[in-house]
């Protein structure tokens, strides 16, 4: 399936691309699966959204999908429908931090 | 004729500034990595060329870049789209891992935090990059929590180089107020296995076998602000400078404190003299007189700007002890900035030329030897790093 992503502006800049990108997922769209993809796509993004080894989502960065927060949702929990149909893009937020 | 290429690192951004050796006339490239902090970049003295920075943020982390045609073009050394054998997508340059192996034994595992509790080490960011005298594809970090690693492929992977965590004074090592970083690496032009790092908040080291093993070199420093002013470790060392000429006299800037030692760190002895305060953060020296010392005193280290709203670089013609304040064409009231320790340098021009940025986003330049200053640059972001190339 191919989901859209949209990333931060700071992340477009490192790998190069428009806000949204469309990356094939394989299997069910999960926040793991969908950052997989992405990852392997541009992989100078390693690093930038979840930590390297742990595959931990960084503490400054946040999932959003279809008006929801999903960042405290499990990395393998199913993302909706919506996204997994491409109708809906799964976002990569940067926080709102500092002053 | 000869021309120089200044490099700058900021707070929002890198620069690039490049003027012939009159050094009065400037181009401006930039800004490179918007938005993102840019701690230090460094070019390789073999291939000048060859340029590594590290761009870093508080929200999306470590990345290194590279250039390869003297800051015209980057790329994420390993973050492109090349595949590794097992035909998986590298991206690996901003890849700092502690070293855990077996063959180390796990060298150590935690050190002093502020509460005096013990922390393990936590990867944050690079705060300096110095790129090998004779090899462009080898370059060494300096990294917050404060460990050295080594590049031997252009920086697309890393290797901690653990003796240095694991020579046995690790534990007692703590952050400084900017937490606890690997700022300062020097490499011996004339002994290949030697070199000196310094970690705020730990003090000065050395290896003698290109960084397997190491030991610590603070015999000499005073610092008021520890339970044991002379202990072995703890010392919040600013900065560190050597003329290439005389790899055993090295100059330091502590937190408070010049200092220096001709036998290789050994003993160090202060050399204030007459400054008006000692507390800063740079300090380098001359690229043809090994005794002229540059230094640019802060007020205190809790007002963290220059003193009497002045900004003042002070220059030792011997060795220091003696100090002149040098204040030509530099702001001389309602000046409160602040001068990082990555952030001073100096050309190898015939005339040499002295450089620093401040908190405020100038850089200057004085193409005499500090008699004069002119401010390349009135308006950049914060100036975190200022490293000059000396180009044919």
């Amino acid at each position: 399936m191919t989901v859209r992503v949209t990333i931060p502006p700071n992340l477009r800049d490192l790998a190069r691309t428009p806000a949204e990108i469309s990356v094939d997922v394989a299997g069910e769209a999960t926040q793991r699966s969908v950052l997989d993809a992405l990852e392997a796509r541009y992989p100078m993004l390693k690093g930038t959204i979840r930590d390297h080894v742990t595959q931990v989502r960084r503490p400054f960065v946040r999932f959003f999908a279809c008006g929801e927060d999903f960042s405290h949702e499990s990395p393998d929990a199913p993302l909706p429908a919506s996204v997994a149909a491409g109708t809906e893009p799964f976002l990569v937020v940067g926080a709102i931090a500092g002053g | 004729m000869s021309r120089v290429r200044v490099l700058v690192g900021t707070r929002k951004g890198a620069f690039i500034l490049t003027s012939d050796g009159k050094r009065q006339n400037w181009d401006v490239a930039g800004p490179f990595f918007t938005g993102w902090e840019v701690y230090h970049l460094k070019g390789s003295p073999t291939d000048p060329d060859r340029i590594y920075a590290s761009q870093t943020s508080g929200w999306f982390g470590q990345v290194i870049q590279r250039s390869s045609d003297g800051g015209k073009t980057w790329d994420t050394p390993g973050g492109g789209m090349t595949t590794n054998p097992q035909g998986m997508p590298q991206g690996e340059s901003n890849k700092f891992l502690y070293d855990t192996s077996p063959e180390t034994g796990k060298p150590l595992t935690t050190h002093q935090f502020y509460d005096g509790t013990q922390r393990p080490w936590e990867f944050k960011r690079v705060w300096h990059l110095e790129p090998s005298l004779d090899d462009p594809n080898t370059v060494y970090a300096g990294i917050e929590d404060a460990a050295l690693f080594k590049s031997t492929d252009g920086a697309a992977s890393w290797k901690e180089l653990s003796g240095l965590r694991g020579h046995g004074t690790g534990p007692q090592w703590q952050p400084g107020a900017g937490g606890m970083c690997l700022h300062t690496i020097i490499l011996d032009p004339k002994n290949p296995g030697r070199i000196y790092t310094a970690i705020s908040a730990a003090g000065a080291f050395r290896s003698d076998d290109a960084g397997a093993t190491w030991k610590p070199i603070n015999r000499g420093l005073r610092s008021q602000y520890i339970p044991d002013p002379n202990a072995e470790v703890g010392h919040c060392v600013h900065r560190i400078a050597m003329h290439p000429s005389r790899p055993n006299t090295l100059f330091m800037q502590k937190h408070w404190d010049v200092l220096r030692t001709d036998d290789a760190g050994e003993n160090w002895h202060e050399v204030s003299g007459n400054l008006p305060t000692d507390f800063g953060f740079v300090v380098d020296v001359h690229a043809h007189e090994p005794e002229t010392v540059y230094v640019l005193p802060i007020q205190s280290d809790s007002h963290h700007y220059v003193a009497d709203g002045k900004l003042r670089v002070y220059r030792s013609r011997t060795g220091g002890n003696e100090w002149e304040a040098l204040t030509k064409g530099l702001p001389q009231k309602d000046c409160y900035v602040n001068v990082l320790r990555d952030a001073m340098c100096v050309d190898s021009l015939d005339s040499c030329g002295v450089y620093f940025g401040t908190t405020g986003g100038q850089v200057y330049v004085s193409p005499d030897a500090g008699d004069s200053w002119t401010a390349i640059v009135h308006d950049f972001p914060a100036v975190l790093s200022v490293e000059v190339q000396t180009l044919a």
